[in-house]
């Protein structure tokens, strides 16, 4: 191997590169704008659920109740209702997630000490929601319910339990997103930019002329590598600034240790891209290729929309063999927990396996041959 | 036969599926020669090239560069040669200067060399004022002459070039034919390959091509001396029916077409002419100027190719 030839491919491929409005758009802003988007769009907390209330009783109680709701910060009363034939029109319009329904002798039923039925009516359509605004709503009422017994009467409860989260204290969903889309895109982006460069060498007829020369598959490859492993190192950087700055997600790790396994796989992800390009020798079909191989493993598999641990065995099983899984922890790890390598070791090595794999596969099947 | 070949190509073959492009060529190329590969499209030129160039793994036979292998070592002769593919192969989005600095790279080419080299190329191809340019908006005389400076950047021993000339305009083409021949005068080995059978009095020994098979293989005098009979060349009108009407007579055993003139291969032009002249004033046509010529290498080639197809 000779350090001029496989810098000369690079310094092509970076002038190339240079040159090409839509490869840097890929390369600089695409992954930004997927950040922002999915870092905005994409977020699993429930809040503020539009809450109706049919309030048939007109109490002291019922009343309450509702400023119970109202002060949990998770609904918002939108609504009072009149009759109980309004429920079902709002429901079908959207127009409440949930409504509450305190029927007639609410108060009275309390007063006597016997069991107050309430009822809540959830739209399911929107099964997610509905089910922890199911939980919420029990909660409160359970508070509620409890307060109301105990009222007037000073006994402290038999168990009083405190529950304290680590490492996402807020259990806000994007400090859990952001360093997973970090993670996420990368493989997407990498993937794609590097499954354009040998695909659009044969097209063009440069892959003849360079196949003619004595530069060794693996200059080629390498030199191919090199541009975009720092252009992905860049992107892992701006994302990650973005998402402290930006999103307010904390970064408690070592940021030395995010770019050396960042390093370990962009070049598995960029070296699937190459051999992706060698094996397709058409860029359109790359580009699909390239997506089919990233893209809906990535977000569906790798654990960032989903938890593999509910997932089917089946389901399972092939999670193992998306990368963005490993690397997943390990962006999660160092932002959010701050732990380093003595945790993080076997995902380390699986990144160092990946990136072999990656450049193994893409020197095996890139031929300086015509077909 | 060359007594010191640079080259040696043996039963080269090429298929495609069930196409067979190249069936069986054989030749030898000597060190410093010029050598041509010449016929029509499809006669197997590019395919056969390829395969010297090592980027083509051939199906059966070989080529030899001094022993080595194209066939199975192909990397090794690599260094020595350098091959220019038909279709412009540089990079388009590189300027003339960064495309011979890549190419000075890949062949490491000293840096104390490199100057006098670039310098050399540049006055050859008259590219030094466009050094800045990108190399797609360059014009296609100018773009074959940057892919010859970037393959004679490295001082290539073997020179392989496929139609180098192919859609270039007659100035751009006359400057490249002056730079092959200054490098077969310094000792480079050259095979060319043209579907202009015009350009084929350049070569020092060529092979005519066709259907993927050697139909002939010498000097362009001995090719042209080969041929039977002689050459009856006349004006006429309606030269393609004149052509048809022609090649009936018996003693016309070849009648092709020139421009407005056809050219009639016959036994004897001066016994056979006057004869021919009258049949084919008697079928209607108006004949004139009449004369033996010396056959062309074109004649040959069509001659040649017209006796491989009826065979």
């Amino acid at each position: 191997m000779s350090p001029t030839r496989l810098l000369a491919v690079a310094r092509k491929e970076l002038l190339q590169l240079r040159r090409d409005p839509r490869s840097l758009m890929l390369a600089f802003a695409l992954p930004v704008l997927l950040l922002i988007l999915f870092g905005y769009a994409i977020s699993w907390d429930v809040r503020d659920i539009r809450a109706a209330v049919l309030d048939q009783d007109h109490s002291a109680s019922s009343r309450d109740l509702v400023d119970a709701f109202r002060s949990s910060g998770y609904f918002t009363i939108v609504r009072f209702l009149a009759r109980s034939a309004e429920t079902g029109p709002l429901l079908e319009r959207g127009g409440a997630q949930l409504i509450l329904v305190i029927p007639p002798g609410f108060e009275r039923d309390l007063g006597a000490g016997r069991a107050a039925p309430l009822q809540a009516i959830l739209d399911g359509s929107d099964a997610n929601t509905a089910t922890i605004a199911q939980g919420y709503a029990e909660a409160v009422v359970r508070t509620w319910s409890s307060r109301a017994v105990l009222r007037g009467r000073s006994v402290v409860p038999p168990v009083d339990p405190e529950t304290r989260v680590w490492f996402n204290e807020e259990l806000a969903s994007r400090n859990m997103i952001v360093p997973g889309l970090v993670a996420v895109i990368m493989m997407i982006i990498a993937a794609m930019l590097t499954s354009l460069t040998i695909a659009r060498e044969w097209e063009r007829g440069t892959m003849e002329q360079l196949a003619a020369t004595p530069v060794s598959r693996l200059e080629v490859v390498l030199g191919k590598l090199l541009p975009y492993l720092a252009i992905g190192l860049i992107d892992v950087i701006v994302s990650s600034v973005l998402g402290v700055l930006l999103f307010k997600v904390p970064f408690r790790g070592s940021a030395a240790l995010l770019m050396l396994l960042s390093a370990c796989f962009l070049t598995g992800a960029l070296g699937l891209g190459l051999f992706i390009s060698a094996v397709a020798r058409s860029q359109v079909l790359a580009t699909q290729l390239a997506m089919i191989a990233t893209f809906l493993p990535t977000l569906l598999l790798s654990g960032f929309m989903f938890s593999i641990r509910t997932m089917p065995a089946a389901l399972r099983a092939i999670s193992y063999l998306v990368p963005a899984r490993y690397f997943l922890v390990v962006t999660r790890g160092i932002f959010l927990k701050g732990v380093g390598l003595e945790v993080l070791a076997l995902q380390g090595l699986l990144m160092a396996v990946f990136a072999t794999t990656g450049l193994g596969l893409a020197v095996s099947r890139f031929r300086k041959e015509l077909q | 036969m060359p007594a010191d070949p640079l080259l040696r190509v043996e039963g080269l073959t090429r298929k495609f599926g069930d196409l067979t492009a190249v069936a069986g060529v054989s030749f030898e190329v000597g060190r410093g020669e010029l050598f041509g590969l010449v016929g029509p499209d499809g006669a197997g030129k590019t395919t056969t090239l390829r395969m010297l160039a090592g980027v083509l793994r051939p199906t059966s036979g070989d080529a030899l560069m001094e022993g080595i292998s194209m066939a199975r070592d192909p990397e090794r002769a690599k260094p020595r040669l350098a091959y220019m593919s038909q279709r412009f192969g540089l990079y388009a989005d590189l300027t003339v200067a960064e495309n011979l600095r890549f190419y000075a790279d890949l062949h490491l080419v000293p840096r104390a060399e490199r100057a006098a080299r670039l310098e050399r190329l540049y006055r050859f191809s008259n590219l030094g004022p466009f050094k800045d340019r990108l190399a797609g908006k360059l014009s296609g005389g100018m773009k074959q002459k940057l892919g010859l400076s970037c393959a004679l950047i490295h001082q290539p021993e073997l020179l392989l070039l496929d139609e180098p000339t192919f859609g270039v305009d007659p100035v751009s083409r006359r400057d490249l034919w002056l730079i092959v021949h200054e490098m077969v005068e310094q000792g480079v080995t050259a095979v060319v390959s043209t579907a202009y059978m015009d350009e084929a009095e350049r070569f020092d020994r060529l092979a005519l091509l066709h259907q993927g098979r050697v139909l002939a293989l010498d000097t362009p005098s001995a090719l042209q001396k080969g041929l039977e009979g002689e050459i009856l060349e006349l004006r006429t009108d309606r030269v393609r029916e004149a052509r048809e009407a022609a090649s009936r007579l018996p003693a016309v055993r070849r009648a092709a077409i020139f421009g407005d003139r056809l050219h009639l291969t016959v036994p004897s032009a001066s016994a056979d002419g006057p004869a021919v002249e009258a049949a084919l004033r008697q079928a209607g046509f108006a004949p004139r100027e009449a004369r033996p010529i010396p056959p062309s290498l074109e004649d040959v080639f069509i001659e040649r190719i017209a006796a491989a197809e009826a065979a």
